[in-house]
């Protein structure tokens, strides 16, 4: 088999926001690192990202410090979030955002000249360090910019398939296994190539594209999930997959394209097709004390926090995205079975193409909707699994030694829902920290890791089945009933019969995964990437279903239509994923991690 | 609402290839990459094309959509008429991978031959203290989200192979015009903006911005003000005499 090989200290796995931040850190730590992405350096999915980074720099309101951070990221997660990576999220943020300027990036100003934030849901305080509404482009190019002066290499358009592992050095015959490099393909060429190294950082992002309206690209496939749990890591919280509320809905072609909530932030309301604000109809008990009543009251919140609570647009999503849910099951929908966004009528046209010019551009190029003059029409998309790797909060370690992941494809630290603005800077602060323990881990082992031929033969032949038979089916009819299958059955209000037949229709699409054939060779061929994707979509669907028919009630991104209440017990309760020896998964109970008292205090303090 | 369109691909590889006709059904408020995906869905399962957020915010799915730069997934089927043909090529400015795929790898080259940027100290209290006015220049710039459609329309490279060494293009010229204006940077590239970069190659035609799919007014915010300072440095007296005198041992 004709094999590239490589070596190195680090291998990132995935070039966004948190893969490029990982291996910054991990080359200015000493190691030799390489980053590997499956598209060209500069597209991965943070550059999608609008509204901004969360962090509490208190440059608007010196009220805000990392506590009110922390709590209002625990009270968004419904307090299932690892209490440990909120806190070093809440604490780490800003000096992160900070740094960000020392590599070029340029934020828009306060009229004090400091990096401005502003408001989103779920936010004490404004909050979102920002760029207009392109933030992520900046933090993309921020990073990619770093990376390239730096001089790390990135291996652009290489896709890895296999995560490669070898028996524990140290302690032999103790058994274990630990990681020893990765194995993948070109796009271009095809051909194979492989990584030795004694840390790998998982950064690939998240597993969208197993749904059918989802804001995701292409790359969402699971693949670092997959890829964790093959290497024997395990997955927490899978049952957790954020609808983020506004998506767009029309015309087809773009149903789920993003709509940021820096609308809502800047002003924007929803109605329905009775013109109701109807938020206020859904204001949850726990959020009730600090949410407005009247609109008025809502209305002078944007200009006078302090003396006003938060209009109830401005919830956390999971709640937004059933109330828009409701609406539209209740025929009040908009024409186009979404809910009406409005901006045009509380904010000057001047005002709305300042603050959102991407949405202005996107709603007029592609729906041909000026939203300075009239209401966007928007509705769920899947956006965000707040599931991932179990990982160690401060290091960012899987449960495989050499094995890290941070941001989305890492799991615990939003618990059943994440805030807009934490994830930006969740891939800051949970991609340093994971650079810095790879790099350490490598830097302080022993003699080289070595690679098995026999896997690295295996590899290559799985990589290459799909082209052995003939006559099977075509991978994109098999993804979209996949995408259909997650829609329809395990979407954003879930019962066990559904989820039952999901589980029953996703054995039988393994079975036709089996049996896949592509047409063409190896250059450039997006059929076949496509059906090595599909492996990684299942298994993470499965994990989604499975863990969601297990959790018997209802919590941030996970409604349960036959448990509508969130129950106690279960709030002390994580669910974790591993692998069967059957290629299936195994769903387990976990108690949460104690909150210490200390921490605990904050949540007494007054709202 | 849904009619049948007739597409011509260009399909081959590096040794060669030629346009291919497929009737594709339309369906109301497509783009044409919806329409190359459906190609790909249906009749041409190894169709390689690059693509990511469909939702011009990545740069990925630029192409010649009827010979003219754009981007796939912000060109609205609704410009076309239904009987006309529409004919989608790679960018002529690259060398071709496979099919709609090219080789963007000169572009990465480029961006990493230029010096990185260098910020001044932070403010005593750790802060950066800039003015909104004062970044926005550079933010313009910022915007650019690399589809390289300057690039593959600039006339400097689009037919000319070898001013590939000397010229950065477009692209390249605003990201010096970027740090150049970038309030905290304190490198000064000018020099290199003219020697390394080919800044006198552009001989301001605009071509480049009219077909950002960013609005990012290239030639006349960032090409234009970056040649003029280079001139200024290069040819007035005064700056002329201060680096002889500049010059002079200290001794």
């Amino acid at each position: 088999m004709e094999l590239e090989r490589h070596e190195y200290d680090v291998v990132v796995v995935g070039a966004g926001g948190a893969g490029l931040r990982a291996a910054i850190e991990a080359h200015e730590n000493g190691a030799r690192v390489a980053v590997v992405c499956k598209s060209l350096l500069g597209k991965a999915h943070t550059v999608m990202a609008e509204g901004g980074i969360a962090a509490a720099m208190a440059n608007l309101y010196p009220e805000d410090n990392w506590r009110v951070h922390f709590r209002d990221t625990m009270r968004g997660g419904k307090m299932l979030n690892h209490w440990r990576m909120a806190q070093l999220h809440a604490q780490e943020a800003p000096d992160r955002v900070r740094e960000l300027e020392d590599w070029g990036a340029l934020f828009d100003r306060t009229p004090d000249g400091l990096i401005s934030q502003r408001d989103f849901g779920g936010h004490r305080y404004a909050r979102l360090a920002h760029v207009g509404d392109r933030t992520g482009l900046e933090l993309i190019r921020t990073l990619q910019q770093r990376t390239v002066a730096l001089g790390i290499d990135v291996y652009m358009e290489c896709t890895v398939t296999r995560l490669l592992t070898g028996p524990v050095q140290a302690d032999g015959a103790g058994g274990g296994t630990e990681i020893t490099g990765a194995f993948g393909y070109w796009r271009e060429s095809g051909r194979f190539v492989a990584w030795q190294a004694p840390s790998v950082v998982l950064a690939t992002g998240g597993i969208g594209k197993s749904y059918k309206v989802t804001s995701n690209s292409w790359e969402y496939t699971g693949d670092g999930h997959s890829l964790a749990m093959q290497a024997g890591a395990t997955l927490v919280n899978m049952e957790f997959v954020q609808f983020h509320p506004t998506g767009m809905v029309w015309p087809p072609s773009v149903r789920g394209i993003l709509v940021t909530e820096s609308v809502r932030g800047d002003g924007g309301i929803l109605k329905n097709s009775a013109g109701n604000r109807f938020m206020f109809d859904y204001i949850p008990d726990f959020f009730r004390k600090e949410t407005a009543e009247t609109e008025a009251e809502a209305d002078r919140w944007y200009d006078d926090m302090k003396n006003n609570r938060r209009p109830p647009e401005l919830l956390p999503r999971d709640e937004v995205a059933r109330a828009i849910n409701s609406e539209v099951k209740a025929g009040r929908g908009s024409p186009h079975g979404g809910v009406f966004l409005d901006i045009a009528s509380r904010r000057s046209p001047e005002y709305i193409r300042k603050r959102l010019p991407s949405m202005y551009h996107q709603f007029k190029e592609l729906a041909e909707v000026d939203i300075t003059a009239e209401p966007m029409e928007v509705g769920p998309t899947c956006h965000y699994v707040m599931g991932g790797v179990e990982v160690d909060p401060d290091n960012a370690a899987a449960r495989v030694p050499g094995l890290f992941a941070a941001g989305e494809v890492a799991g615990g630290m939003h618990g059943s829902n994440r805030l807009g603005g934490n994830s930006l800077s969740d891939l800051l602060v949970f991609g340093r920290r994971a650079g810095l323990a790879a790099a350490e881990h490598a830097l302080r082992r022993i003699g080289h890791v070595s690679l098995d031929d026999d896997a690295l033969a295996d590899a290559g032949r799985a990589a290459l089945a799909p082209f052995e038979r003939e006559g099977g089916e075509n991978p994109y009819t098999v993804q979209h009933d996949l995408q259909q299958t997650m829609h329809d059955l395990v979407g954003i209000i879930r019962t066990a019969p559904e989820m039952e037949q999901a589980l029953e229709r996703i054995a039988a699409l393994k079975e036709r995964v089996a049996n896949l054939s592509v047409e063409g060779h190896r250059q450039y061929n997006p059929g076949w990437h496509l059906a090595l994707d599909l492996p990684h979509m299942l298994i993470v669907s499965e994990c989604i279903a499975r863990a969601a028919l297990e959790r018997q009630e209802s919590r941030g991104g996970h409604t349960r239509d036959d448990f509508p209440a969130s129950d106690a017990e279960w709030a002390r309760t994580n669910l974790i994923c591993t692998p069967t020896a059957d290629g299936g998964v195994a769903v387990r109970h976990q108690p949460l991690p104690q909150m210490p008292p200390e921490l605990a205090e904050i949540f007494e303090e007054t709202a | 609402m849904t009619y049948d369109a007739t597409f011509r691909v260009w399909r081959g590889d590096a040794t060669g290839g030629d346009l291919q006709t497929f009737t594709v059904a339309v369906n109301e408020g497509e783009v044409v990459l919806d329409i190359i995906h459906r190609l790909r869905a249906t009749q041409a399962g190894d169709l390689a094309v690059r693509w990511n957020c469909k939702a011009g915010k990545c740069g990925s799915c630029s192409a010649e959509i009827n010979g003219r730069p754009r981007l796939m997934c912000l060109t609205r089927m609704s410009t076309f008429g239904e009987g006309e043909t529409v004919t989608v090529t790679p960018l002529r400015t690259f060398p071709v991978i496979r099919d709609l795929v090219t080789d963007v790898s000169y572009n990465y080259d480029k961006a990493a031959q230029i010096p990185a940027f260098t910020p001044r100290a932070r403010e005593k209290d750790g802060t950066h203290r800039m003015q909104q006015v004062d970044v926005e220049r550079s933010q313009e710039f910022r915007k650019c989200i690399e589809c390289f459609l300057c690039q593959d329309t600039c006339h400097v490279i689009r037919d000319h192979e070898e001013n590939k060494a000397v010229f950065a293009g477009p692209r390249f010229l605003i990201r010096l015009a970027e740090l150049d204006m970038h309030p905290l940077d304190v490198v000064d590239r000018k020099d290199a903006a003219q020697d390394e970069f080919g800044l006198g190659y552009c001989n301001i035609t605009k071509c480049c911005s009219e077909v950002c799919p960013e609005g990012i007014h290239l030639t006349d915010n960032g090409i234009i003000p970056l040649k003029e300072r280079v001139v200024d440095r290069k040819y007035d007296p005064l700056t002329w005499l201060g680096s002889r005198i500049g010059r002079r041992p200290k001794d």
